[in-house]
């Protein structure tokens, strides 16, 4: 094995990478062309027609970006109210010790169940619970979609977070409570400032991952075509329309719902770009 | 006296890291075969740098640049191969590093390993063997020769280095602080140990232990700010140096 | 009135202590009532006739209620699609993801390997749906048809990232001095890689590889629309095949079927959390 060969691989290998990249963009793009070129660009994506019946197809993107961007947001206010506790629990105030790493695990362990399984209990046990408090008559649409999704995205913002909370300065914060301030107020005045931007950098990651998620919103989103007028209404996100109907789809609904997924790709890369970039700044300083 | 041809010759050496600064300037000095040479000097002045020019350390790191000759044997070795000028040139580090996925007889091995050479399993006991022996640890291991040398002491793991880099029979072995990660009665040991191997290999050790100079080496060069200021017999220059420099670096002024 | 102001101050704190055990305390319940309930309705279901046996067609179900039996079948159909689609997947996706890996570690510094790494975050950020539509584009479509391998490509998109990274970041924190030594005894690069670095880094690799299986193996999304699912035990990777997250996607779709959705979770659920535990445990006893 010499140098030059191994060098080779190593390079071909690397390939790999821009390779998918490439196709992604490329099929994404060419087959969602159609879809854009028959509506107009900016029509499809302001649209909230969806019908299928033949020679007066109507395809729009607005409902399910609509549905997309609400429960991604709900998702994330649902989430902070839990994942900064864990976060400062794990990275501060019982830093090092078992209980915290029990607490790692078991967040880390949520991030591992499967999406379909929070699927399913959103869908038998949560869904009874809210018809039950007569929140809503169905269970399902953006409210319970959002609970779950919460959920889930919150071990990535809290195990993120709490890699900043550690990363600061003992000196710092020694010096702030040598100045007589309680642990409440060296979190507020001190950890936080200084770890603010790393924790706001894992949020942005936690939305990207929430952006994305398919098999949960879709069980629970209740799956109607409309753009979501209350939290409790039904609708439908980017994800779960292409999840639901890309099977049967051909033609122009095929090329639409590429095109959902055009629009899908771009904001989360988009999103997911913006949150690595800051973390990378957050980490340098 | 006839002139033995020096093992080892620095012909106005120069090591630079960025284009303005030199970390090594012009160093020019012949070392004798079978001997142990000392490189001293306060921290900075280029001793390190200067050692790990000689097994081309620096192709490594873009940004470093060696002018000058390096003549091992003659030979320029800043004209040659890396790969071939390190089969004969072998480097033990300041902190003892045991390939921790190997056992203790791959580890000795490992040279050869690494360089693609296949050996008789007759012939790699007898390397084995004899290498730890002439680091007078074979006694110590020869019953676990299979297990990981993560468990031996810092001192025992120091020598199984020098095992390793001896197996590959370089013309020359090069030290770079090599105990001054140990404890005194491990460094001792290898002080004595480089005592006697001196007879089979030339030597060449960077340290900042002037004691150890003294006891080991027969002739020291000084460093300073990346210049060599004094070269020559150790009892001479411990006793009488010729420089203010290396005085004042001796009687503990500078450095 | 500074003693009141202090004691305000004290009670703020304490407040805040509380409310943080107690928020952290409440995110760790609902992993116990999701797994409790998966166990729960679940663990009936499981014998070996569960896991021998393909599912059952919605009729032999239909049937089975009528008569207040138990549904008859399994999901052994999915559990052999699962297992075919992961090792294709593993097969490619670990022998590349390590030397792309490699290629990122050792060549840090240059412009080509940094684009390689945002690339790779950009992989890694994609949702599992579009990847889904990608290899329907790229391989079913040329196919004309559904396969395993297509199933397959598809999870080994999704891998890829997770083992580069991991692998590079393994790499990196070896301590430099081990590769200066294989270096000084007139090794090339490739074989101070191959036989000294690879090794030492092969804990974090191998952690690294279990934790991509665990995230792929519970990923429906990708496989609706290149593995399709197939209701009886396929062997051949030519054709549609099933797996066991379509399967239960597919039971929850169906109203004769639901019974089976808990026993085929409960198997899934256990795989995941095992091999994500298995990961935990050797990443640490790795890093004594």
């Amino acid at each position: 094995m010499n140098d030059k060969l191994y060098r080779t691989i190593l390079f071909i290998a690397a390939l790999t990478i821009p390779i998918v990249c490439g196709g992604v963009v490329y099929a994404l793009i060419t087959d969602a062309y159609d879809a854009f070129e028959h509506f107009g660009f900016f029509r499809f994506l302001t649209s909230s027609e969806w019908s299928y019946t033949e020679g007066a197809e109507q395809y729009g993107a607005l409902p399910f970006i609509t549905g997309t961007l609400l429960t991604t947001l709900l998702a994330l206010l649902f989430c902070i109210p839990f994942s900064l506790p864990v976060a400062f629990f794990v990275g501060e105030y019982f830093k090092g010790s078992r209980v915290a790493s029990i607490l790692s695990t078991v967040t880390d362990l949520l991030a591992g169940i499967p999406s379909i399984i929070y699927g399913l209990w959103g869908f038998y046990t949560l869904r009874p619970i809210i018809i039950a408090l007569n929140i809503s008559p169905q269970g399902s649409g953006i409210l319970t979609a959002s609970l779950v999704l919460a959920i889930m995205i919150v071990p990535y913002a809290a195990s993120l977070s709490a890699e900043f909370i550690k990363m600061v300065p003992n000196d710092l914060k020694e010096s702030a409570y040598s100045l007589g301030a309680t642990r409440a107020e060296v979190v507020r005045k001190v950890i936080f400032p200084v770890a603010g931007s790393g924790i706001f950098s894992s949020y942005i990651l936690a939305i990207g991952r929430a952006l994305g998620e398919t098999m949960t919103v879709t069980m629970l989103i209740g799956n109607t075509n409309n753009i979501p007028t209350s939290i409790t209404s039904t609708g439908n996100s980017m994800a779960s329309i292409i999840a639901n109907q890309f099977g049967e789809a051909d033609g122009l609904r095929l090329s639409s719902l590429i095109a959902i997924g055009l629009i899908l790709f771009l904001i989360t890369a988009v999103i997911n770009m913006i949150g690595k970039m800051m973390i990378k700044r957050a980490r340098i300083t | 006296m006839e002139s033995v041809k020096p093992i080892l010759e620095f012909k106005k050496t120069c090591v630079s890291y960025t284009k303005q600064t030199m970390a090594v300037k012009y160093v020019s000095a012949a070392i004798e075969r079978n001997t142990i040479t000392a490189i001293m000097g306060p921290s900075g002045c280029g001793k390190s740098t200067l050692l790990r020019a000689v097994n081309l350390m620096h192709s490594l790191y873009p940004n470093i640049r060696v002018d000058g000759e390096i003549l091992l044997n003659g030979e320029n070795i800043l004209s040659m191969e890396p790969i071939d000028v390190r089969r004969r040139v072998g480097m033990v580090f300041q902190r003892p590093t045991p390939f921790p996925t190997m056992s203790i007889y791959d580890n000795v091995l490992s040279g050869f390993a690494l360089n693609g050479i296949h050996l008789s399993k007759s012939k790699k006991d007898e390397i084995v063997e004899s290498n730890l022996k002439n680091v007078a640890l074979w006694n110590e291991v020869k019953d676990v020769l299979n297990k990981k040398g993560t468990f031996l002491s810092g001192g025992q793991q120091q020598r199984l280095c020098i095992a390793r880099a001896l197996a590959m029979n370089p013309d020359i072995m090069l030290m770079d602080e090599p105990t001054s990660a140990l404890d005194p009665i491990a460094t001792k040991h290898i002080e004595e140990l480089l005592l006697e191997l001196q007879k089979k290999v030339t030597i060449l050790v960077v340290t900042h232990n002037m004691g150890q100079a003294k006891r080991i080496s027969s002739r020291s060069m000084f460093m300073y700010l990346g210049e060599l200021i004094e070269y020559g017999d150790t009892e001479t220059m411990f006793s009488n140096p010729e420089h203010e420099r290396t005085k004042a670096y001796l009687i503990g002024k500078i450095g | 009135m500074a003693n009141q102001k202090i004691k305000h101050r004290l009670a703020k704190d304490k407040l805040m202590l509380w409310t943080i055990c107690i928020f952290a305390t409440l995110t760790a319940v609902p992993l116990f009532a999701i797994l409790g309930e998966v166990l729960l309705r679940g663990y009936d279901q499981l014998s070996w006739s569960f896991f021998t046996e393909p599912t059952p067609t919605a009729y032999k179900a239909m049937k089975a209620i009528e008569a207040g039996e138990r549904i008859p079948g399994g999901i052994a159909n999915g559990i052999v699609g699962t297992m075919i689609i992961l090792s294709m997947a593993v097969v490619v996706a670990v022998p590349v993801g390590i030397l792309c890996g490699t290629f990122l570690a050792e060549n840090s510094k240059r412009r080509f390997a940094k684009v390689i790494s945002y690339l790779t975050d950009l992989v890694q950020g994609i949702p599992s749906v579009i990847i889904g539509i990608i290899t329907y584009i790229w391989v079913v479509v040329p196919m004309k048809g559904y396969s395993a391998i297509a199933g397959s490509v598809a999870l080994c998109i999704m891998m890829l990232p997770l083992i580069i990274r991991s692998t590079e970041e393994t790499l990196k924190i070896l301590p430099a001095s081990l590769k200066e030594a294989g270096l000084a005894l007139g090794g090339n690069k490739a074989r101070v890689m191959l036989k000294i670095q690879l090794p030492a880094a092969f804990g974090g690799i191998f952690t690294g590889v279990l934790l991509a299986i665990s995230r792929v193996i519970g990923e429906t999304a990708p496989l609706m629309f290149t593995a399709l699912g197939c209701s009886f035990i396929r062997w051949s990777i030519n054709k549609p095949i099933s797996a066991v997250p379509l399967l239960i996607w597919e039971f929850f779709n169906d109203p004769h079927l639901q019974e089976l959705i808990w026993g085929a979770s409960l198997f899934l659920l256990i795989f995941v959390l095992t091999l994500n535990l298995s990961a935990k445990y050797l990443a640490k006893k790795w890093n004594q």
